[in-house]
């Protein structure tokens, strides 16, 4: 039990020191991999939350271009009340997770990462915001927007992709 | 009940189901609610090119790759058997706005005169489409997360970091959206 806590100790300081919060394989000092080794069949339950994801993005209407044109211009509330009362149900879920220790359905201990605040938070948030207006889309929506049959914006969703990659390549060079 | 899921779901319904991919998430595997980082194991399943951003255990994130293939899925059956068949509601003003650029669909989820396959080769498309997707894809891995990660899971759990960060998306989105996009709709 002691060797596992230091180990998890480690995960978490790797994953503050790191930028990039959202990988926990990059966890190079982790030997003990707190995470259990399933099947790779046992990722369909993510695909399933994906379908119903992907469904409530687009009859949310927050994937449509023009809801986003309008939250940009204070023109409507309805952005504002979904990103609102989804954050709010979450605060509640994680406050309740935390409060009565609930555990995974493997009996895991939830866990959560503390991010450490740095530059790319603001420079990499304006820029994904210009590009979040120009498209309508942020990434989980450009999946749903292909979807329901805007097949050209498999192009942008290329062009996130390359992005992403070139973030990737000129990293070292960039403020952190 | 078809009927009454065809409609536009109003923001207190779609908010608080979006809310709850937090716990489900977290319950069913111990996983940060996050899209983006989709987009990074897609660069290291398809093209690492030694950059060490890139090689890492692609394999043991794929369930994000997983979530992003069923929101496509997603997408398509609420395309196919779930859409209104009334074009989107948009304000008044805004429907004034676009008129004025030539845009006078609604029926879509992305205005059909701006994103297809002819407008690409256009500069107006080149922008847009490439230069849009590039910053999204850009600016989520630099800043950490998107609107899911940051938005959504950060602010659940009360991070500086993804407040910071959401206050960025909002104000990157109002200055383009309202001082650089006129200019781009006038091309």
């Amino acid at each position: 039990m002691s060797a596992n806590s230091e180990n998890e100790i480690k995960h978490h300081e790797f994953l503050t020191q790191n930028a990039d919060f959202e990988v926990r394989s990059l966890d190079a000092v982790c030997l003990n991999e707190s995470e259990l080794k399933h099947p790779w069949w046992y990722n369909f339950k993510y695909l399933v939350a994906g379908i119903l994801f992907g469904i409530i993005l687009v009859k949310a209407e927050v994937i449509s271009w023009f809801r986003i044109q309008e939250m940009f211009r204070l023109q409507s509330f309805h952005m504002y009340g979904v990103i609102g009362s989804a954050v709010m149900v979450g605060i509640i879920s994680v406050w309740l997770i935390r409060k009565f220790n609930i555990k995974t359905i493997y009996g895991e201990p939830i866990e959560f990462v503390n991010r450490k605040l740095n530059k790319g938070n603001i420079i990499g948030g304006l820029l994904f915001g210009s590009g979040w207006a120009l498209t309508g889309a942020c990434p989980g929506p450009l999946f749903a927007q292909i979807g329901t049959g805007a097949t050209a914006t498999i192009i942008t969703l290329f062009s996130a992709i390359f992005g992403t990659w070139c973030y990737g390549l000129l990293r070292d060079k960039l403020p952190h | 009940m078809l009927e009454f899921l065809r409609q536009p779901w109003p923001w207190y319904i779609a908010g608080p189901l979006i809310g709850l991919m937090v716990p489900l998430l977290l319950i069913i595997g111990n996983k940060s609610f996050g899209i983006s980082s989709s987009l990074r194991h897609i660069c290291a399943a398809c093209l690492p090119a030694k950059v060490p951003f890139f090689t890492y255990e692609w394999k043991n994130e794929a369930w994000n790759l997983f979530l992003v293939a069923g929101i496509l899925l997603g997408g398509i059956i609420a395309g196919q058997w779930l859409l209104s068949p009334e074009p989107v509601q948009v304000n008044p003003a805004l429907a004034e706005e676009l008129a004025g650029y030539g845009i006078r669909n609604f029926q879509n989820m992305v205005p059909v005169e701006l994103f297809n396959w002819n407008t690409l080769f256009s500069a107006k498309g080149l922008i847009l489409m490439l230069g849009g997707g590039f910053l999204v894809g850009f600016g989520t891995r630099y800043a950490g997360g998107c609107t899911s990660g940051h938005s959504i899971m950060g602010l659940s759990t009360l991070q500086l970091p993804s407040l910071v960060a959401t206050i960025c998306f909002m104000a990157g989105g109002f200055i383009v959206a309202n001082l650089v996009l006129p200019f781009i709709l006038k091309i």
